[in-house]
């Protein structure tokens, strides 16, 4: 596997695969770069667990923390770890214990430890490192392109709507516009009568 | 299976570009609006606070500004891009990022004339400093380089001399500096040199001359290379500090390889205003899917106008890095070998005058300031674009009072030399 550059069907088939994910080193500061990213994959309906020995007791949009991957109550998919490269090992060896094993480690962009990553490989899981789930999946679903980032992607095919607000949808509240035999009923009065 | 990578043609064409997602057109949609509804409120703040990717207002972002910034940055081969309303507007962004007062810049003495005013006046005005080095004796960046250095600025191809800068030499003095090297590509466009390839961390465009390529509309981008640390010895507070404006966020922690581009965006654009209309952005994109095309024309048509006038009896010099003897004959060989661009200039041996004469005897050559257009153009440097400089100054950009500057379009080239001939003979 090579950890310097991801195949985007390799990235692809992570994000459309998992469904729960925990994240280590989750913050409940709202200007953490893991708070935006937890926020982000759980709008997008990935069912996320905040992983925090410091902040047992509170919630990250009403999940509550969990002080170790132990902790969690069900299987977790993905395992994406918000820590400095030194302190990946001990979280690597913690998810291999687990039961059944989570199918992915992901390391945060600034996160590398390629003895962590052959370890979770050797079991059978893939490894992304140094990489920001939220980025990626904007990057692949064409999103991020609205902050002109290169999403490396080229398509000739309709790009996915990215947001729910933006869905047509036909139980849009609107404002006026009338019925339409009676507006039309009343441009043909106009005319006749003039 | 791995991923293919497209060609330039083909990224050109598509780079950004899909289907509106709500009404499947295939050309890129002008989406003249101010502003963009909300879904909620709590969209709103996400998007505010730079937590959700999203548009919020014109003068921060728009959709077809957007496909323009991200076919740029692949073109470039950039992590990101940021499109502004013109290329001295790209400068300031820029420069707004990387430096406080006091600090210093170091820049090339071979630039765009407009480029020397804007540092030498409006930057210093910001107490911003600039060194001026020589591109063509490395060493005097290195001489220049002091504990305020913040950033070096280049231009690839030079105007109006059209010189090669050897750009490499340059990146490897930046990175012994711990600064970024700022390339202005603009008449090179990324068909002919890719500055990112060789070291660049930022690069910037007029848009208005070769990208748009058909002088009706002006605009300027900046490309992120994704290649440098902001964050080591603080020495970047705007990328590496919390944001006052942004709730205490970090812009490069949050951002990743994409952080200088983020900043320009959010702290640049959005303060300083120089928003591109999306009008200009469609303008541009359309001249951008003929690039290659164009730009190769360019290229054989100066080589042919050049190996004409090397030739002219009333000629005294030609400066075109695409002639065999040329001073930077080898550069452009290692680094634009596909051609050496549209915009040089040559001497006339009637002096100041004959350059006067010429300019008003041309009949197909537009007399203006401008390059990069379809058409062909013409200038003398000395009596306008630089002007201001002094005498020494003019000489040392390259715009000597026997000097005049062409670019030279798409037509073809057996009428461009026509022109010249009997306006050189009138
Ligand atoms: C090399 C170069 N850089 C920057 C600029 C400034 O661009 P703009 O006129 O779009 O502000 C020009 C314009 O002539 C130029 O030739």
């Amino acid at each position: 596997m090579n950890h310097d550059a991801y195949d985007d069907n390799y990235i692809r088939s992570i994000l459309n695969n998992v469904k729960s994910i925990a994240m280590v080193g989750a913050s409940p500061v709202n200007v953490r770069p893991s708070f935006f990213a937890f926020k982000y994959l759980a709008q997008r309906g990935y069912d996320m667990i905040p992983v925090n020995p410091g902040h047992v007791g509170k919630a990250l949009m009403g999940k509550p923390f969990v002080a170790s991957l132990a902790d969690i109550d069900r299987p977790i998919d993905m395992i994406d770890i918000f820590r400095n490269s030194s302190h990946i090992m001990p979280v690597v060896e913690e998810a291999l214990k687990l039961s059944p094993l989570p199918k992915v480690i992901w390391m945060q962009l600034g996160a590398r430890d390629d003895a962590a990553a052959e370890k979770a490989e050797a079991a059978g899981l893939k490894v992304v490192m140094n990489r920001c789930p939220k980025i990626e999946y904007g990057r692949l679903s064409s999103e991020i392109s609205w902050m002109g980032v290169n999403s490396r992607t080229l398509s000739s095919k309709r790009a996915p709507i990215p947001t729910q607000g933006m869905r047509l949808s036909l139980n849009r509240t609107s404002f006026g516009g009338g019925q339409t035999a009676a507006s039309d009923r009343a441009a043909k009065n106009k005319t006749e009568t003039t | 299976m791995t991923d293919r990578l497209p060609g330039f043609s083909t990224l050109a064409v598509h780079a950004g570009a899909q289907p509106d997602p709500t009404t499947g057109a295939r050309a890129t949609p002008i989406y003249q609006t101010t502003s963009f509804v909300f879904n909620d409120a709590d969209h709103a703040a996400s998007l505010f606070g730079l937590q959700a990717f999203g548009n919020i207002y014109t003068r921060i972002g728009n959709p077809t500004n957007a496909v323009l910034e991200e076919r740029v940055a692949a073109l470039e081969g950039g992590t990101a891009a940021l499109a502004v309303a013109s290329g001295h507007a790209a400068q300031l962004v820029v420069l707004q990022q990387l430096l406080r007062p006091g600090d210093e810049i170091i820049a090339a003495r071979k630039l765009y004339g407009g480029s020397i005013n804007q540092f030498t006046h409006a930057f210093k005005a910001f107490g911003w400093n600039v060194a001026w080095a020589d591109p063509d004796e490395i060493e005097s960046f290195e001489r220049a380089v002091t504990p305020h250095t913040k950033a070096i600025f280049i231009e690839s191809i030079a105007n109006p001399a059209g010189s090669i800068t050897d750009i490499e030499a340059i990146a490897a003095v930046a990175r012994k500096a711990g600064v970024p090297l700022i390339v202005d590509n603009t008449l090179a466009s990324p068909y002919l040199i890719k500055p990112i390839d060789h070291g660049a961390d930022i690069v910037v465009h007029s848009l208005t001359k070769f990208l748009g390529g058909h002088g009706n509309s002006l605009g300027g981008i900046i490309v992120d290379a994704g290649t440098f640390d902001w964050s080591k010895d603080n020495k970047y507070p705007m990328l590496s500090e919390p944001r006052p404006e942004y709730h205490g966020i970090r812009i490069q922690e949050t951002f990743g390889n994409f952080a200088f581009a983020i900043a320009c965006r959010v702290l640049g654009l959005r303060d300083l205003g120089p928003a591109l209309s999306p009008f200009n952005a469609f303008m541009i994109l359309t001249g951008i899917e003929t690039l290659p095309l164009r730009m190769q024309k360019h290229c054989d048509n100066a080589k042919a106008v050049a190996e004409f006038l090397s030739t002219h009896p009333a000629v005294s010099a030609v400066n075109y890095a695409g002639l065999p003897g040329d001073k930077y004959n080898a550069l452009q060989r290692k680094y634009a070998p596909k051609g050496a661009g549209a915009v040089f200039t040559f001497s006339l041996k009637g002096g100041y005058d004959a350059g006067v004469n010429l300019v008003s005897n041309l009949k197909l050559f537009s007399h203006l300031a401008n390059v990069g257009d379809t058409r062909s153009l013409v200038i003398h440097p000395a009596s306008t674009t630089h002007s201001q400089l002094d005498d020494a100054a003019k000489v040392k950009s390259g715009a000597a009072p026997e000097v005049v500057r062409l670019s030279i379009g798409i037509e073809d080239k057996e009428d461009l030399i026509a022109d010249l001939d009997q306006a050189l003979r009138a």
